[in-house]
């Protein structure tokens, strides 16, 4: 009986705590719009953070697929070759037929970029080759592949029809088309990661992996779902990623893997894995984006703010623990009490 | 079942390792660009190839993914190990590649940069597109008749140490100097390094910490599209006037809806040929890349090597070219 109680008031805690967490990602959102917009008062309209949440959308779309590996104790560095080569493929498939609805183009980015998922998902759960290992390989292979398919050849602004350049330049009352793609994301996985079983496995596995396969928890397949999905989610931000900017190059995010891992880390997840919100990293993906969006606006010298971009997710991350751990200690002495 | 696919994946590699193709007589030349994948580099590479081809010479084209120094000196200490007969580069770096071409020279293999020179150390001539000072004096003149001789002004660059792109810029700077610019003022320098959501983000910013800006010179083909889509985006273009060096096929879209009326660049084809046409004739012993050698490069005609401003030697290819609305569809397709 006293066991059972003790777990529950475990589990009331865990739960308040999860979401203090968060507070001190946004206590350094405020501190750090504050500090910027005083610098450049520009950053504070409402404009510029219109352009923050469009700059943010692909890494957010990432965001979540990286999340889920991470959650497992993986990691998918092959996410920003995904992107590039399911981008080459969009752009070459509208230069071709430019009459494709940019709706299906976006349907085709989630199932390309899940099938090429699925195949290092596979490598990685049932050949067993460690997660950094075998998607660094992917990333290789996939790059790889960009280069094969397009010749070395970018497609080109003038090559694209507007509708698909429309994903990214068309409204939708006031907001742009990518912040409602990034919303469906968030809604969809917001409800499998917290509402379903399979969503609630994912955690199981990540958390203790041979405690979950004794309960009956199918761990190849989680192992090879989170893969899947995040290499869907990478296609998705390819097409994003080619309509924003209107080129299809084969370099195309080369090195932005190491971006989403920040956003990740920033929003909370662990990467030992078993730890990890949906709204941390919708958090974590807009801090990284407010950095990218404000060194530019901030006029200073540019080797300062290399120096400074590394310093704010520092600074960000130690900001996030202290809050953490200190309503970590509240709500302990208010146990003891 | 498991121990067949690992020996099918050994044979697999096995032959894809000794599938190497035999090379035939005369010199093998390898081009080095900046990065792989580059429409601009791509293009040289096609004229090197031409002209490797004209003189019975073999060809290699090699470039890092993304546009390093380290990957470059991997890539020049593999060609050594080859023994390739000449290398021709375009360096992501003025000094750092220094060591590692002097250790190729010292295995007897030419080494001819072009595009962006490494310091005259390290090299046996420079192939330069053509005067650096007319480049960075066009753009100038360019972007003061757009913005009518008045107003702030900004420059959106590529790497902080590339060499063409700081002597551009070094130029630039001498130009805006002469009387005719006082109302114009260069604001500020940012680097967007050649990638394309860097550079839409830089661009972004100018607008934003900048207000007033009239006009943007991106002497960087990444660059000037990148900025090209910003304004575009940013509902900007008639305020904000672009210039700077371009590929007809990105630029073709910016043309056409107004956000950059007129952008320079040279043919990359014709400086790959050349560059590739130098290496051969040092590699003959025709010309050693001393200052005062005259010599015929093909299909292109005579040139003279010349003394550059950093100490060496150089090949000057000719003035870059103008491409605006009346001419951007005639290119657009061809590089």
């Amino acid at each position: 009986m006293m066991q059972k109680s003790t777990q529950l008031e475990k589990k009331v805690l865990s739960l308040r705590l999860r979401g203090f967490r968060e507070l001190g990602i946004i206590v350094f959102i405020i501190v750090i719009s504050v500090l910027i917009g005083i610098r450049n008062p520009r950053f504070l309209t409402w404009s510029n953070f219109h352009d923050i949440l469009i700059d943010t959308a692909a890494l957010s779309v990432l965001s979540v697929g990286m999340m889920l590996v991470l959650v497992t104790g993986g990691i998918d560095l092959s996410m920003e070759s995904v992107l590039a080569l399911t981008g080459m493929v969009a752009g070459m498939m509208v230069k071709q037929n430019p009459q494709l609805s940019p709706f299906f183009m976006l349907i085709l980015g989630l199932l390309l970029g899940g099938l090429l998922g699925s195949i290092t998902g596979l490598i990685v759960a049932q050949g067993r080759v460690v997660p950094i290992i075998a998607t660094l390989s992917m990333m290789y292979i996939y790059r790889g592949i960009t280069f094969i398919i397009s010749g070395g050849k970018w497609i080109n602004a003038y090559e694209m029809p507007d509708s698909f350049k429309a994903i990214a330049t068309g409204r939708w009352l006031g907001l742009s088309k990518l912040i409602y793609i990034v919303l469906a994301v968030y809604l969809v996985f917001y409800y499998f990661v917290n509402h379903t079983h399979t969503g609630r496995e994912i955690y199981a596995v990540g958390s203790n992996k041979e405690a979950a396969r004794i309960i009956g928890i199918n761990t190849q397949f989680i192992t090879w779902l989170v893969y899947a999905i995040s290499g869907a989610l990478s296609g998705l931000a390819g097409v994003m990623w080619v309509a924003r900017y209107a080129s299809a190059q084969n370099d195309t995010a080369s090195g932005f893997v190491m971006t989403i891992v920040a956003a990740c880390v920033l929003g909370g997840v662990s990467i030992t894995g078993g730890v990890g919100t949906i709204s941390g990293i919708l958090l974590g993906s807009i801090t990284v984006g407010i950095i990218n969006n404000a060194l530019p606006m901030i006029r200073v010298s540019p080797f300062w703010k290399m120096a400074l971009q590394g310093l704010i997710i520092l600074v960000a991350a130690i900001v996030n623990i202290a809050i953490a751990r200190n309503m970590e200690k509240s709500q302990l002495k208010r146990r003891v009490v | 079942m498991k121990k067949l696919v690992t020996i099918l994946l050994m044979v697999f590699f096995a032959v894809a390792l000794f599938s190497v193709t035999a090379f035939a007589e005369g010199h093998t030349i390898a081009m080095i660009v900046k990065n792989v994948g580059n429409p601009f580099m791509d293009a040289a590479g096609r004229g090197a190839e031409e002209a490797c081809k004209e003189l019975g010479n073999n060809f290699i084209f090699q470039g890092p993914a993304t546009p390093t120094v380290e990957g470059q000196i991997e890539i020049i200490e593999n060609l050594i190990a080859q023994k390739v007969s000449a290398i021709c580069i375009t360096a992501n770096d003025f000094d750092a590649l220094v060591p590692v071409l002097q250790k190729a020279k010292g295995n007897n293999i030419k080494v001819v940069s072009f595009d962006s020179a490494v310091a005259p150390g390290g090299r046996d001539v420079h192939v330069n597109q053509a005067n650096a000072e007319l480049i960075g004096k066009l753009q100038v003149q360019a972007i003061a008749e757009m913005i009518g001789y008045e107003g702030e002004i900004a420059i959106l660059s590529a790497g902080a140490t590339m060499t063409n792109q700081n002597t551009w810029i070094e130029y630039m700077k001498e130009e805006l100097k002469d009387p005719k610019y006082a109302k114009m003022q260069l604001v500020t320098i940012v680097y967007g390094d050649d990638l394309r959501d860097k550079s839409y983000n830089e661009a972004m910013g100018l607008f934003k910490s900048y207000p007033n800006l009239k006009g943007i010179i991106s002497p960087t083909t990444v660059g000037i599209s990148a900025t090209a889509k910003a304004i575009t985006d940013a509902g900007l273009i008639g305020q904000v006037k672009l210039t700077g060096l371009g590929l007809p096929s990105e630029m073709a879209e910016w043309v056409h809806n107004g956000a950059c009326e007129a952008f320079f660049l040279w043919n990359p084809v014709d400086l790959g040929y050349l560059a590739s046409y130098v290496a051969s004739l040092l590699c003959d012993g025709i010309i050693t890349g001393k200052a005062g050698e005259e010599f015929s490069a093909g299909r292109m005609g005579d040139y003279t090597i010349v003394e550059a401003v950093d100490g060496g030697t150089e090949v000057l290819l000719g003035p870059p070219f103008r491409f605006d609305i009346t001419n951007i569809d005639e290119w657009k397709d061809i590089y």
